[in-house]
């Protein structure tokens, strides 16, 4: 697969085209909104918490292709699971997503070091992210990762606070 | 290609009117690479610029011949340093056309000199009811630094507003001049627009009202030769980085006039003339506002640099750069779902455009695999992307080393955009 081909699977661009869980909660018990002051992507995150679980979440985002998809995805995968599963899905993908991704670092043409996928370069392996292991593609692009990384980052802002604290 | 022909390329640049980008771009290495698997085409020239040989050879041979401390100690490596140091002050007079080599400040960067002029001038001349004047059209270090010291000094900052093209509006401008306007702050060229303000009209408009001209040069000084006596403003500031020269180095231009109206501003070491315990007295400009040991080897790199662009001329580099970026503007209008954003009567080396509904990071990753690098983002001018309505938009700016073929390789890559996006 190309370059672009992993930064931009058609899950990602499926995500992006046709987001899911979008828009805003119309009374959210938690809500968080935020942006990337270098790109002007905006992401807004409205939570329904009950009996320790996301009972529902919309995603508003205004930004890139991966911004989108991340805030699409980052939905799905944690609507109806419980707030513990969540918390740590979220600190296991936002480390995931942080670690040194040495092909991109590589100095001159870089070519041939990223072939290494980041995907398969983790020890931990694509099988366990399921559709998340496209948005882990970002890693190897280091100015795009906070592009799949803010949707995330408003989520834990938004289970940190609730509405009107 | 050897070291030794690329050297020997650089000490003698072309002979004027033979100017050739695709020569000069042999003398700067890091444009040899590949990217994506396809030749680098470096397209961000108003983030920052390649360096030559000869900036990358001064420097390291900075540090191999031996350093010292500017100013201080009478040893053979401090003298050398301190005749090193002046003599990048001697080069950066001349290529701005100040009178005196004292009104150049060298600072860390364009940012470093207009908050120089805001706080060691603004501090001591803007007092409660005056105004400062800027413009939507300013990068945020021309803009910051004036909110701030209207925040100290309980002045008030107005911002002129742009014309549909991205202009800034001159009768705006000359309707709020008043007798309270201490300071205009504007810049010499667009980072986003590429447009080249009409100085020696803003400059007239100032001295209607006995205002004073700050000029943000940094995409400027690389690119047109620049007379500030001509110009005849108050500060003239820019960065070494965006003209062939290294980072951490820049310059304000002070008019001896606001010199003697400026206050210390960062204390220390070399700006001081006899120190007491309760008060000290202060060194003459310019030492008076370099406190600290100041970058030597980065005042030799700008020393190289500007004398690179100095043998190419100003004026040959200006005619490449608006016949680039005219060139660059009639090819990005033919792709479809392009759109350049402001459309400035004289743009100079900058243009940006959005395409289509695709966001512009996304764009630029797409270039960069095809080895183009552009510039997307709000590139630190907020107010610009507000007055056009958009969040972000792609940049492509040019240098001496930049050709046609770069445009056509940037246009060819946009076609691979809709190839992701459809």
């Amino acid at each position: 697969m190309s370059e672009l081909g992993k930064l931009y699977p058609d899950v990602l661009l499926d995500h992006h085209r046709a987001p899911r869980h979008s828009g805003r909660l119309p009374s959210p018990t938690h809500l968080a909104d935020g942006h990337n002051p270098l790109c002007g992507d905006r992401v807004a995150v409205t939570l329904a918490l009950g009996g320790g679980r996301v009972i529902d979440i919309r995603c508003e985002v205004k930004g890139c292709a991966i911004c989108r998809a991340a805030g699409s995805m980052m939905a799905e995968a944690v609507v109806g699971r419980e707030l513990g599963e969540v918390g740590a899905l979220l600190s296991r993908f936002l480390s995931a997503l942080a670690q040194p991704d040495a092909a991109s670092s590589a100095p001159g043409d870089a070519d041939g070091a990223r072939e290494a996928s980041a995907a398969t370069a983790d020890p931990t392996g694509a099988s366990e992210w399921g559709p998340l292991a496209a948005l882990l593609e970002a890693r190897r692009f280091p100015n795009r990762r906070r592009c799949a990384s803010l949707s995330w980052e408003i989520l834990e802002r938004a289970l940190a606070s609730p509405n009107g604290g | 290609m050897e070291m030794a022909e690329r050297t020997a390329m650089a000490e003698a640049p072309p002979a004027s009117g033979v100017y050739s980008a695709e020569r000069l771009r042999l003398d700067f290495p890091a444009l040899a690479q590949r990217v994506g698997g396809a030749p680098l085409v470096y397209l961000d020239n108003a983030a920052t610029t390649q360096k030559p040989d000869v900036v990358i050879d001064a420097v390291a041979r900075a540090y191999r011949d031996g350093i010292a401390n500017v100013n201080r100690g009478a040893h053979t490596l401090a003298a050398r340093a301190s005749a090193a140091y002046e003599s990048a002050r001697y080069r950066a007079q001349r290529l701005i056309g100040a009178e005196r080599a004292e009104e150049v400040i060298f600072t860390s960067g364009c940012t470093a000199a207009i908050n120089l002029a805001a706080y060691a001038w603004g501090d001591e001349q803007v007092g409660a009811g005056d105004e400062i004047i800027a413009t939507a059209l300013e990068h945020h270090s021309n803009l910051l630094p004036w909110q701030r010291l209207c925040e100290r000094r309980g002045a008030r900052l107005q911002v002129i507003p742009l014309s549909r093209e991205g202009e800034i509006d001159l009768e705006r401008l000359s309707a709020t001049l008043s007798a309270r306007t201490r300071l205009v702050a504007v810049t010499h060229v667009s980072n986003v627009t590429g447009g080249e303000s009409p100085l020696g009209e803003i400059s007239a408009l100032c001295q209607r009202v006995g205002a004073c001209l700050l000029v943000d040069g940094a995409q400027a000084v690389a690119r047109l030769p620049v007379d500030v006596r001509a110009l005849e403003c108050d500060f003239y500031a820019f960065s070494g980085h965006k003209a062939y020269g290294p980072s951490g180095v820049g310059v304000l231009y002070a008019r001896r006039e606001r010199l003697r109206q400026m206050a210390p501003f960062l204390t220390g070491g070399g700006m001081v003339e006899q120190v007491q315990a309760e008060r000290s007295t202060y060194a003459s400009a310019p030492a008076r506002f370099e406190a600290g040991t100041p970058n030597l080897e980065g005042a030799i790199g700008l020393d190289r640099a500007l004398e690179y662009l100095a043998a190419i001329g100003l004026d040959t580099v200006r005619a490449h750069d608006r016949a680039l970026t005219r060139h660059a503007r009639a090819a990005l209008e033919r792709v479809p779902g392009v759109r350049l954003v402001g459309a400035p009567a004289r743009p100079i080396g900058v243009v940006s455009f959005v395409f289509g509904d695709v966001h512009a990071h996304d764009v630029s990753t797409i270039l960069d695999q095809a080895g183009v690098a552009v510039r997307a983002g709000h590139h630190c001018a907020s107010l610009a992307l507000q007055h056009f309505g958009v969040e972000a938009t792609l940049r492509a700016s040019f240098a001496v080393y930049n050709t046609p073929a770069d445009v056509d390789a940037l246009v060819t890559a946009l076609g691979k955009v809709r190839e992701v996006f459809g």
